[in-house]
């Protein structure tokens, strides 16, 4: 099965997911005085379950033919063995990482080592240039952003 | 509109916004250039900092401008590099990278800039005749014609966006308004869809959604496929003029493409992109059979054309945001949702109540194209050189900008887990060939599309409201034509197809 109806398939199952509380399960803590109302929370998010899952079963079921195309594609996933996937599984890691560290080691250290380990991932080696200009990269935002546009940014580590 | 005009001028002409504009030329230009990351990523980007400035002309102004910026820095990197760095200018690179092989950069890039300069000029002019002349239209509309204009503004856009894939592209949309309804809606007072989440209570934030769908996937594949970001030593950018005969052969086709490109962009989901290949398509066909041959091989018409319609396009885009409030494309929706968090609804209302955010738009329009003309042709190429940083050092940059952004805009390190989340779907929807845009355009349209469409089911106490407005009931028949016959069309062509024994 092509990678598009796998992502039909997984959008049909949220749907459903969706579907089943908008109908089944939201309509009960509804007060009494808005049972009157022609209109419910759930209701549009009825129509767009339905909508939807019919969509993503159209798709699923295969009704619609990508028009092929004669061009060599972009990027293409069945080739995904050829493209550098290690560099940005490990860039997606370090944003992780990026997310987790900010608060506790603070913007500056956070930064300064998000913008070196990502260059240094993707093959740079010349660290009397990379490390400088990660550090000066860090100040500069940072003094932007907290300085000049006034938002709280804590530059170092929690313990300071 | 002459009373508009000068509370316009006077709102444009103000330091303040001559410097926004000025600072979103440079700023779009210089970052359009860098292949790979469009207009939509770089206005996504620059929204935390249009939102701290707080005054909504200005922060208008500057995403603007930077729209500009990027769309002709994006012909920039076509014209020198065959890297179009924005989808709107592939059709430029065409005859734009030849000429540049034949030692006629320089040239290109002046066709170019004064090309994007009539074709924004002129379009800035349109849109003062049209834009009102719409928006008077427009304020006879209650809630339920509102909620159909955007059903249909939502299956145009899902129409024209999948280019053959009309079903894939609703999908996206509807996705969209799905994830519009996750928080807590303004008409209900009731979480919804949170899974008890204290994150989710105020719903998706649309900053981090728009990183998630166009920056961050472009930036991984940057990093999967090298290739993509084609890096080549600028060589040295001289000889800028162009000759009169040259000047008197693209008048008319600057003069053509302004305004079929701005008529272009004015409908829902065409835009830049459709307008530039057709400008090049039918200046191609009605141009003199020598002049066909040299189309292709560096033809200034070839470039003249898509370069003025795209411009021509951006502009015409401005019209359903401003006088209706729905975007016709994703740059416009990025806009739209800045322009909301800045407490400013766009609509027909907008003229009559906020006369100096419209007309200082459409004044600083013709700034904009300005200043992209007088600053940035013999910056050119000094701003260049940006092509030769390596990617080592841009990518992490671009990742960091994408965080930074969402990150600002929350203050709260969670968001920054949601926009790694969400981004990597965004590519692996991108790798499945799914449009993005309509997702983004269905999540922002997704709350006032409910809640106009709740205004009318109260008003007429039921469905009721569809039969009896006619003017709803037309457009949702539109609405529905308009998704329907392109895929009818595609089966019949494909049976047809079938239908023919192929000769020897």
């Amino acid at each position: 099965m092509a990678l598009d109806r796998w992502v039909s398939f997984i959008i049909l199952c949220a749907a459903l997911a969706y579907g089943y509380a908008a109908f089944f399960t939201m309509d009960a803590s509804l007060p009494p005085f808005m049972q009157r109302n022609p209109i419910w929370p759930s209701t549009f998010p009825k129509v767009l379950a339905v909508l939807t899952i019919a969509t993503s079963l159209f798709i699923l079921l295969g009704f619609e033919k990508s028009p092929e195309s004669d061009q060599e594609p972009d990027i293409d996933y069945r080739r995904l063995g050829d493209y550098y996937l290690g560099q940005a599984l490990s860039l997606l890691g370090l944003m992780v990482a990026y997310a987790l560290l900010l608060r506790p080691a603070g913007f500056l250290f956070a930064t300064f080592a998000f913008l070196s380990c990502g260059s240094f991932t993707l093959g740079e080696r010349k660290f009397h240039i990379l490390l400088p200009v990660a550090a000066i990269a860090s100040f500069v935002v940072w003094y932007l952003v907290d300085e000049v546009l006034g938002i709280f940014l804590r530059p170092w580590p929690f313990f300071f | 509109m002459i009373e508009g005009l000068l509370i316009g001028l006077s709102a444009a002409f103000s330091i303040q916004n001559l410097l926004m504009v000025i600072a979103g030329c440079l700023i779009g230009t210089f970052i359009g250039m860098l292949p790979g990351l469009g207009p939509m990523s770089i206005i996504a980007i620059m929204i935390p900092v249009a939102i701290t400035i707080g005054d909504p002309s200005a922060a208008i102004i500057l995403l603007a401008g930077v729209y500009y910026g990027a769309i002709f820095g994006g012909s920039t990197s076509s014209i020198l590099l065959n890297a179009p760095g924005v989808a709107g200018t592939v059709a430029s690179s065409f005859d734009g990278y030849p000429m540049a092989r034949k030692g006629q950069a320089g040239k290109a890039l002046t066709i170019a800039a004064i090309a994007s300069f009539a074709g924004g000029s002129i379009g800035a002019l349109l849109l003062m005749i049209f834009a009102p002349m719409l928006s008077t239209v427009a304020l006879l509309f209650h809630s339920a014609e509102y909620f159909a204009l955007m059903v249909v503004g939502l299956s145009a856009i899902a129409a024209f966006a999948g280019t053959g894939n009309v079903g894939k592209a609703i999908l996206m949309t509807l996705l969209g308004l799905v994830m519009a309804t996750v928080g807590e809606g303004a008409l209900f007072n009731m979480p919804r869809f949170t899974m008890g989440l204290m994150d989710l209570q105020s719903g998706f934030s649309f900053i981090t959604l728009a990183m998630a769908m166009f920056a961050l996937p472009e930036a991984l594949f940057l990093v999967l496929n090298p290739k993509r970001s084609a890096q080549g030593a600028s060589g040295k950018i001289e000889n800028l003029r162009i000759t009169r005969e040259e000047g008197r052969k693209i008048a008319p086709v600057i003069g053509r493409q302004s305004i079929q490109g701005f008529f272009i962009g004015v409908l829902p989901g065409a835009g830049a992109t459709i307008a530039s290949f057709l400008g090049y398509a039918v200046e191609r066909n009605i141009a003199t059979k020598e002049e066909q041959e040299e189309f292709g091989k560096g033809s200034i018409k070839g470039l003249a054309a898509p370069e003025t319609a795209n411009n021509a396009a951006c502009t015409g885009s401005f019209v359903p945001l401003l006088t209706l409030g729905i975007p016709g494309s994703g740059t416009t929706a990025i806009l739209l949702g800045a322009l909301i968090a800045l407490n400013v609804t766009p609509g027909p209302r907008l003229m009559i109540d906020e006369p100096q955010i419209f007309w200082a738009v459409i004044i600083s329009m013709y700034i904009g194209n300005l200043v992209l003309l007088i600053l940035n042709l013999p910056l050119i190429p000094y701003i260049a050189k940006v092509l030769t940083i390596p990617r080592t050092y841009l990518i992490p940059f671009i990742l960091f900008f994408t965080l930074m952004g969402s990150y600002i805009g929350q203050n709260n390190a969670t968001e920054l887990l949601i926009l790694v989340g969400m981004g990597i779907c965004a590519t692996v929807l991108k790798f499945a060939d799914y449009p993005l845009a309509p997702l983004l355009i269905g999540f922002i349209l997704g709350g006032m599309l409910e809640d106009n469409f709740s205004r009318s089911m109260q008003l007429y106490d039921g469905i009721g409201f569809i039969v009896d407005r006619p003017m709803t009931l037309g457009l949702l028949v539109i609405a529905v034509l308009l998704v329907v016959i392109p895929s009818y069309r595609a089966r019949r062509a494909k049976a047809r197809q079938e239908g023919v024994a192929e000769g020897d």
